[in-house]
């Protein structure tokens, strides 16, 4: 379990318990947290979860694989510390996880 | 004006197998799809991507689960409206009444939308004011390279789409071609002849750059760019043209009069009609309990929604359950010989 704070673009913090396993994107859309799209449902194909990660949690998240990056091209104002939300599986070490939701992902 | 016994919204894996019940139990079909190919997610998201969930094959991709949809539907002459979007759902007696963004009118008792999570459309710039600019001299496709001639053109992206016209503009044009990173995800030959264009000054590539504001009074007169390093450029340009990939965007679907929560749409699992008779929602784009989003699912239900049809395309006749592997009448539909 670890507790994630999305914090949506009208500055709106939710704070919600989620599983180790699920993914951020997950936790989020379980949750019914707005800003969050995942139309192609996780697999790392639409480019419509897009979070940014707080600096000091972007390092200690696992790094990007093969083709997030190339799908980030497509996000909407990608930034340096721009991820695919669907690409960060939760686990115990994420315990308060601080990520930004964008305006819209498209 | 176009008459069917079903139309199906939607030329993804459950629109085709849908289609192809429809004309095994003997009923008319048409299909239409805002893509100009048909496969949907499968060929446009992951046309490369192995598919391990199947039915029956083991491994497959999209791309060669779409083709051999195709194949499956060969025996059947099924009229596909490629490159148009439903934009019109209508009541008009006992039919409905189906407009498209290019004017082609249905009238169908039965319309099955296979829609996944909408339509495909393209990304556009994050700077709003690009709107005031778009179709002008703002575009995301390119339909008439001539208009650029002699002209400026800001290319921005990083894939195949924005590379391959960078090279083709930068003969008859001056280009810029702007990308938010130093890598590329286009092809590696075209990447190679891009960086050798901009070595000989026939493309000015900024990379690690991002639009920030578009500026003009009538007409685009030039855009600001600014790098991670918050390194600010203005660029004068005659153009602007983004090639950021497709997204989905329910669109129209919308304003149907359906039940639609999440982006899904509400149907009973009988016959997966929604809260209109004889409209259906199949696929990804229908929600019920227990909904799994799965190929396999689409095609399910795909074939109950078929079956639905057959009551109101032929309201004086008796539907009668058959196998392909016994029924004459399905061989014949088929072309194939019966034993």
């Amino acid at each position: 379990m670890a507790k994630i704070t999305y914090i949506t673009h009208d500055k709106q913090n939710h704070t919600i318990e989620v599983q180790n396993g699920l993914t951020v994107m997950e936790g989020a859309v379980q949750n019914d947290i707005p800003g969050i799209d995942a139309d192609c449902g996780g697999g790392m194909a639409c480019a419509t979860c897009h979070v940014y990660v707080n600096d000091e949690w972007f390092d200690k998240i696992t790094p990007k694989e093969d083709g997030e990056e190339d799908m980030l091209d497509m996000a909407f104002e990608p930034k340096k510390n721009s991820r695919l939300s669907c690409q960060i599986i939760v686990s115990d070490e994420l315990d308060g996880l601080t990520v930004n939701i964008p305006s819209k992902q498209g | 004006m176009n008459k069917t016994d079903a139309l199906i919204i939607g030329a993804g894996p459950t629109g085709l197998f849908t289609a192809h019940q429809l004309k095994l139990i003997g009923l008319d079909c048409e299909v239409v799809d805002n893509l100009d190919k048909i496969g949907g997610q499968c060929i446009e998201l992951y046309p490369d991507k192995p598919i391990y969930d199947i039915p029956a094959v083991p491994e497959c991709t999209g791309e060669e689960l779409t083709n051999n949809l195709i194949n499956q539907i060969k025996p059947f002459d099924i009229k596909f409206h490629l490159s148009e979007r439903v934009d019109e759902v209508k009541k008009e007696g006992d039919n409905w009444l189906v407009k498209t963004n290019n004017g082609t009118t249905f009238q169908t008792p039965n319309v099955i939308i296979a829609g996944g999570v909408g339509s495909f459309e393209p990304r556009k710039f994050p700077v709003k004011e690009c709107e005031k600019f778009e179709n002008q001299s703002v575009f995301y496709s390119i339909k008439n390279k001539k208009m650029f001639e002699g002209k400026t053109v800001s290319i921005f992206g990083g894939g195949d789409s924005a590379l391959d016209w960078a090279v083709e503009l930068s003969k008859n044009s001056k280009v810029n071609l702007i990308h938010r990173r130093d890598d590329f995800r286009g092809a590696q030959a075209t990447v190679d002849n891009v960086k050798e264009l901009a070595k000989q000054g026939k493309i000015n590539l900024f990379t690690k750059f991002q639009m920030t504001a578009i500026k003009g009074e009538k007409k685009l007169e030039s855009i600001d760019i600014k790098s991670d390093d918050k390194e600010l450029k203005t660029l004068q340009t005659d153009y602007a043209l983004g090639f950021f990939g497709l997204i989905m965007q329910l669109g129209p679907i919308a304003n149907w009069g359906l039940n639609i929560d999440k982006k899904t749409i509400e149907v009973d699992t009988e016959k997966f009609e929604t809260n209109q008779k004889g409209i259906y929602a199949v696929g990804d784009i229908c929600s019920y309990p227990g909904k799994l989003k799965l190929i396999l699912s689409g095609f399910h239900e795909g074939a109950l929604a078929a079956r639905a049809c057959f009551k109101l395309a032929r309201p004086n006749e008796k539907y009668r359950f058959e196998f392909t592997t016994s029924s004459k009448s399905i061989k014949d539909r088929l072309g194939v010989k019966s034993d």
